[in-house]
C-alpha cells in the first residue's frame, strides 16, 4: 500500500462531510425532523486505488456516494477532486465538471431509461458533454460496447432486451463513456446474481488498470469489499467507525462494530460452524434512528465494551498505526 | 443432524414437473424436481435466479399462479400423503398449520392496515380455534419467543412500525403460531443485514432445536448453507443437478454448476494476502426456459461440456452414499 | 397486444365509425339540421322525409345526429386537451421542483377540486357567452386537476429513479430532464386518463345542454337533448336518439382508454 502519505497522489478528498435531510421548511410551523444521514465523514482516495465503504442498512453509504457526485444536497463540508472543489461548483460548472465523475447504481432495472435504446444511453453523456467530434462518437460508442462486454449491434436493444448483468454493463459503458478520473460505484453487484457477480467485478478491475480509474465503492459485501478495495472504511449511523488498508482491517479489527461485523458473516466452510458460531459477536437489537441520535458513542446502544464513558462523549477517529484509524474509546 | 434417519421422510417430493404457458410456449419450470426432508433437518435449496427455487417452495403449497401454471406431474408427500391428490378446503388447513412460509420481504408479506398482534393471532383463530382473546395471549408469548422486546407493546403496533429484522421475526412468529411440522424459508435474510442475518439464524436454529421442525432455506448464499443446512439441493434451470449432504457440496462439489457457483463468490478471508487473483466466472447466463434443448442444461455455459452433453440430459447418479449429482462426467468416470 | 383486445378493438371501431359518420355523412345526408322538414313530433319510421322522425319544432332528427356528433366530439377532445395540458404542466412542475413550488401548485390544485364542477361550468358559461369554445374551456378548467395529481405522483416516483440520476450525472439540464427523461416514461397513464376526460367532456357538455346552456346557434347532440327534454314523455326519439350516440361515443372511448392501459401495462404485456 502508500508508503509515505507525502507520496500519496490523492485523486479525491472529502472534508467533513454531512448531509442533513429535513429540518426547514418554508411555511413557518412545519418544521419536519432532521435525519442525519451523513455526519462528519472524511477521507482520501488515491488515484488508481479502490476505496471502499461498507456497513449496515441506512448507515449513509449511498447518501455519501450521492453527496460525492452531488446528486444529493451537501450541508456542510467538503469535496474535492485533484484541486477542484467540487462541493463549490454551481450550475453549467458543475454540469461539465461531471465529465470528471460519474455513478454507477444498484440496481440495474431502474437505473436505465426504459424507453432509450442501449447505444442512444452510451452516447448521451458524450453528445451532452460534447466530447469528440460529432462523426466520431458512434464509432466511440462501440468502442465501449466493446470494452464493457457488449456485441456492436446490441445498441439497437432496449434495456428490457437485457439482462440484469448486461444492464450493468451499460450502466459502466455510459460512467466510463466521457473517460471520468473518478467513478463511484453505489452497490454495483448487489442486485446481481452470484455468477453474474463475478463477471461483473472481474471487468470492473480490468477497466481499472486499462483507463486508471479510480473507484469509490459502496457495498454491504464484506466478501466483495475485501475482494475489490484497497482501503476501506466501515460507517455506522452516518459517521466511519474504522478505517484501514485491506490487509489491516480483516486481519486487525479494532473497532467492536467491525470484529461483530466480520463475524456475523457465515463462512461457506461446513467445518467451521461449530466454532465460527461460538466466536460469534452477537449485536442486540437495532441501530439507533439517524434522527434522535445518542449523545455518546452512536454504537454504545449495541457494543457488548461499552461503558460508562461510552454513554458520555463520543471518542474521536484516531490514527492507531500508519492508515488504520478507530473511532472507539476502548482503543 | 443429518442422523434422523427414519423409513419415512415427513416431506417427500417426487419427480414434480410444473409447466407455465407463456408467449414463448411453454416453460418447464420444474423438471422432475425430487427432495426429502427428515424431522428436525433443514435443507437448503440454492442457485442463480429462475432457476426454480421458488417455485419448488410454491408447488410444495399448492400456489403456483394457476393459469398459467400447472403442476403436471409428480408427487408432494406430507407424512407419507400426497398433497396434490388434496382439494382447496384441506389444502387451506395444512398452509399455515402443517407448513408454513416465510419470505424474503418483510415488508411487503404483512398487512399494513393490520397491527403484528392481530395477524399471528389471525392463523391460531383460523387453525386452532381459539378465541380472540386466548389468541391474543398466544400471540405476545410468540413475539417473545421470537425475541422481540417488550412483546405486549409490540403487539399493539403495526408493521411499519418495525425494523426490517423485527419484521422477519414477526413473520417467523406467523409461521410458528400453528406448530407446523415444516417451514419454508424463501430468501429469509436476503433483505436484511449480516449482523441481523445472524440474529434470524440463531433464532431459526434456535427454535429447530426445541420444536424439531424441520426447515427448507432457500438461499442464493453459500454462507446461509454452511452455516444452516444438513442437506443441500443445488438446482439449475428447473432441474435438481446435485444433492447431497452439505460438507460433501460444499468441500467436493461434483457438478461443474456447483463447483462454479461456490468458486465464483468472493469469500471473505480472514487473512488475506496482498494479491488477489481474478474470480473464477461461469460464462452467459441462465438458459430461457422455453428454449431448453434435449442436453444438459448447463451444457452451453460449461468449460467440461463435450458431445454427448448436447444430445443427451444426464440422470442423476450416485457419487456417494447419499450424495446424487446429474453429470455426464460423472457416468463417463472422468470426474471434474 | 392493443389489437389482441377484443373490448379496445371493439371500441375503436366504433370510433372509426362515429367519425366517418359525423365527417362524410353531412356530405351525404345534406339536409340542414335546423330546418323544419315535417311536422313536429312525428315519430321514427313514419315519414320518409325524417326517417328517424322529428323534433317539437319538425326538424329532421337524423340530420341532427349526422351533423351534431363534430361539435360534441370537438368539445369533448379541445377539453381533454385543455385537461392534459393544465394537468401535466401543473402536475409536472410540481412533482419534479417539489417544496415551494409544490406547495403553491397543489393548493391551487386543491381549490379547484373543491369547486363544484358543474356550478362552476355554469356560472362561466352564463358570464361569457354559451359558445361551444367557452363551453370547451369550461370543461377543461373544472376537469384538469385529477390529471394534475396523476401527474405529479407519475413524477414523483419517476424522479426518484435512478436513470433520472443518471441523466443528470452526465450532465442533461432541468429542461431536459422534465420533458425528455421524465415525461415519456409518465406519459402512458396520462395518455389513458386523457383518453377518459374526453368520454367525461362529452358528457359534462351533455348536462350543461340538458340545463339549457349550452351554445344555442350550434348543432350538437347535446343541443338535442336540451331542446327535446321539454316533450321527453311524447317523443322520447327526439332526446334518447341523441342521448344513444353519446352513449356509444363514451362507450368507444372508454373502451379504447381501458385497451390503452392494458397495452401501457408491460406485465399484462409479458404474459
Ligand atoms: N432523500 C432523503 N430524505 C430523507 N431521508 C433520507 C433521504 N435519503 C436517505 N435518507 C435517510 O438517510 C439515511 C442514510 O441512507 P442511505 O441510503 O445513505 O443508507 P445506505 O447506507 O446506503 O443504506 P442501504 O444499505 O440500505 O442502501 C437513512 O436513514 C435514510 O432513511
Ligand atoms: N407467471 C409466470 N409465467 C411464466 N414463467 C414464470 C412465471 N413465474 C415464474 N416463472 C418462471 O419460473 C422460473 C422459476 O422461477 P422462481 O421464482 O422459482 O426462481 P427462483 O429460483 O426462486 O429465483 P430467485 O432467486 O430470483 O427468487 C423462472 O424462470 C421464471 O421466469
Ligand atoms: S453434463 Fe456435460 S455440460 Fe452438463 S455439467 Fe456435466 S459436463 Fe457440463
Ligand atoms: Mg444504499
Ligand atoms: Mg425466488
Amino acid at each position: 500500500m502508500s508508503d509515505t502519505s507525502s507520496t500519496r497522489d490523492l485523486l479525491l478528498r472529502i472534508e467533513d462531510l454531512k448531509v442533513h435531510f429535513g429540518g426547514k421548511s418554508w411555511m413557518p410551523g412545519k418544521v419536519s425532523k432532521v435525519v442525519h444521514a451523513v455526519d462528519g465523514v472524511s477521507f482520501e482516495v488515491e488515484r488508481g486505488k479502490t476505496f471502499g465503504i461498507v456497513g449496515e442498512s441506512g448507515s449513509g453509504k449511498t447518501t455519501t456516494a450521492l453527496a460525492t457526485v452531488r446528486l444529493a444536497p451537501v450541508t456542510e463540508g467538503r469535496v474535492f477532486l485533484d484541486d477542484l472543489e467540487v462541493s463549490a461548483l454551481k450550475g453549467e460548472a458543475l454540469r461539465l465538471a461531471r465529465k470528471r465523475f460519474q455513478i454507477i447504481f444498484q440496481d440495474p432495472f431502474s437505473s436505465l431509461n426504459p424507453r432509450i435504446r442501449a447505444g442512444q444511453t452510451v452516447r448521451e453523456p458524450l453528445d451532452l458533454m460534447e466530447v469528440g467530434a460529432e462523426s466520431e462518437r458512434e464509432g466511440l460508442v462501440q468502442e465501449l460496447f466493446a470494452q464493457v462486454g457488449l456485441r456492436p449491434e446490441q445498441r439497437a436493444l432496449f434495456p428490457h432486451q437485457f439482462s440484469g448483468g448486461q444492464r450493468q454493463r451499460i450502466g459502466l459503458a455510459r460512467a466510463i463513456a466521457t473517460r471520468p478520473e473518478l467513478v463511484v460505484c453505489d452497490e454495483p453487484v448487489s442486485a446481481l446474481d452470484v455468477a453474474i457477480q463475478a463477471q461483473i467485478l472481474n471487468l470492473m478491475r480490468r477497466l481499472q488498470d486499462e483507463l486508471g480509474l479510480t473507484y469509490l465503492f459502496i457495498s454491504h459485501d464484506l466478501g466483495v469489499v475485501q475482494y475489490i478495495c484497497d482501503e476501506i472504511a466501515v460507517m455506522y449511523l452516518g459517521q466511519i467507525v474504522e478505517q484501514a488498508d485491506r490487509v489491516s482491517l480483516f486481519v486487525r479489527p479494532q473497532h467492536p462494530y467491525t470484529k461483530a461485523l466480520l463475524s456475523a458473516v457465515p463462512s461457506a466452510r461446513p467445518g467451521k460452524r461449530a466454532a465460527n458460531q461460538a466466536q460469534r459477536i452477537r449485536l442486540e437489537g437495532d441501530p439507533p434512528s439517524p434522527i434522535n441520535l445518542p449523545k455518546g458513542c452512536r454504537f454504545a446502544g449495541r457494543c457488548p465494551l461499552a461503558e460508562a464513558r461510552c454513554h458520555e462523549t463520543p471518542p474521536e477517529l484516531k490514527v492507531i498505526e500508519t492508515g488504520h484509524k478507530v473511532a472507539c474509546h476502548l482503543v | 443432524m443429518s442422523g434422523h434417519q427414519t423409513d419415512r421422510p415427513l416431506l417427500q417430493v417426487s419427480n414434480l414437473c410444473v409447466e407455465f404457458r407463456t408467449r414463448d410456449g411453454i416453460a418447464r419450470v420444474l423438471d422432475e424436481v425430487s427432495l426429502e426432508l427428515q424431522p428436525g433437518q433443514t435443507l437448503g435449496i440454492v442457485g442463480e435466479s429462475g432457476c426454480g427455487k421458488s417455485m419448488t417452495a410454491l408447488s410444495i403449497m399448492r400456489l403456483i399462479p394457476s393459469p398459467p401454471g400447472q403442476i403436471t406431474a409428480g408427487e408432494v408427500r406430507l407424512a407419507g400423503e400426497d398433497l396434490l391428490r388434496f382439494d382447496e378446503q384441506r389444502m387451506r388447513d395444512i398452509r399455515g398449520k402443517d407448513i408454513s412460509m416465510i419470505f424474503q420481504e418483510p415488508m411487503t408479506s404483512l398487512n399494513p392496515v393490520f397491527t403484528v398482534g392481530d395477524q399471528i393471532a389471525e392463523s391460531l383463530r383460523l387453525h386452532e380455534g381459539l378465541s380472540d382473546k386466548e389468541a391474543a395471549a398466544r400471540a405476545v408469548k410468540m413475539l417473545k419467543a421470537v425475541g422481540i422486546p417488550e412483546p405486549q407493546a409490540r403487539a399493539r403496533e403495526y408493521p411499519h412500525q418495525l425494523s426490517g429484522g423485527m419484521r422477519q421475526r414477526v413473520m417467523i412468529a406467523i409461521a410458528l403460531a400453528c406448530g407446523p411440522k415444516v417451514i419454508i424459508a424463501d430468501e429469509p435474510t436476503t433483505a436484511l443485514d449480516v449482523t441481523v442475518q445472524a440474529q434470524i439464524f440463531d433464532l431459526l436454529r434456535d427454535l429447530k432445536e426445541r420444536t424439531s421442525t424441520a426447515i427448507i432455506l432457500i438461499t442464493h448464499d453459500m454462507g446461509a448453507i454452511a452455516e444452516m443446512t444438513d442437506r443441500v439441493t443445488v438446482m439449475y434451470a428447473g432441474r435438481v443437478v446435485e444433492e447431497g449432504p452439505v460438507e460433501a457440496i460444499l468441500d467436493a462439489p461434483k457438478h461443474p454448476y456447483t463447483q462454479g457457483l461456490i468458486a465464483c463468490v468472493p469469500q471473505l478471508d480472514p487473512n488475506p494476502t496482498a494479491e488477489r487473483p481474478p474470480l473464477e466466472e461461469i460464462p452467459g447466463v441462465v438458459p430461457a426456459l422455453t428454449r431448453l434443448g434435449k442436453g444438459c442444461a448447463f451444457a452451453p455455459r460449461c468449460k467440461y461440456a463435450f458431445e454427448r452433453c448436447d444430445q443427451e440430459a444426464p440422470r442423476r447418479v450416485s457419487v456417494d452414499a447419499d450424495h446424487r449429482a446429474a453429470c455426464w462426467l460423472l457416468e463417463e468416470g472422468t470426474s471434474a | 397486444m392493443f389489437r389482441r383486445n377484443y373490448a379496445a378493438m371493439f371500441g375503436l371501431f366504433l370510433l372509426v365509425l362515429l367519425v366517418l359518420v359525423t365527417l362524410i355523412g353531412p356530405l351525404v345526408y345534406s339536409v340542414d339540421p335546423f330546418e323544419i322538414v315535417w311536422a313536429p313530433l312525428t315519430p321514427p319510421g313514419e315519414e320518409a322525409t325524417a326517417p328517424l322522425g322529428t323534433d317539437y319544432l319538425g326538424r329532421d332528427i337524423l340530420a341532427g345526429l349526422i351533423h351534431g356528433g363534430v361539435a360534441t366530439l370537438a368539445v369533448g377532445l379541445a377539453a381533454a386537451l385543455i385537461t392534459v395540458v393544465i394537468g401535466l404542466t401543473v402536475g409536472a412542475l410540481a412533482g419534479f421542483y417539489l417544496g415551494i413550488v409544490d406547495d403553491i401548485l397543489m393548493r391551487v390544485t386543491e381549490f379547484f377540486q373543491v369547486l363544484p364542477a358543474l356550478m362552476f361550468a355554469m356560472v362561466l358559461v352564463t358570464l361569457f357567452s354559451s359558445s361551444l369554445v367557452v363551453v370547451a374551456i369550461a370543461i377543461g378548467l373544472v376537469s384538469w386537476p385529477p390529471t394534475a395529481r396523476l401527474a405529479r405522483a407519475e413524477f414523483l416516483r419517476i424522479r426518484n429513479l435512478e436513470y433520472v440520476s443518471a441523466a443528470r450525472s452526465v450532465g442533461a439540464k432541468n429542461t431536459r430532464i422534465i420533458w425528455q427523461v421524465i415525461l415519456p416514461n409518465a406519459l402512458p397513464p396520462l395518455i389513458v386518463s386523457a383518453t377518459l376526460t374526453i368520454g367525461t367532456a362529452i358528457l359534462f357538455e351533455a348536462g350543461l345542454s340538458f340545463l339549457g346552456l349550452s351554445d344555442p346557434n350550434t348543432y350538437s347532440w347535446g343541443y338535442m337533448i336540451g331542446s327535446g327534454r321539454d316533450n321527453i314523455l311524447d317523443a322520447w326519439w327526439a332526446v334518447t336518439l341523441p342521448g344513444g350516440m353519446i352513449f356509444v361515443t363514451v362507450l368507444a372511448v372508454s373502451l379504447i382508454g381501458d385497451g390503452l392501459n392494458d397495452a401501457f401495462n408491460p406485465k399484462l404485456r409479458e404474459r
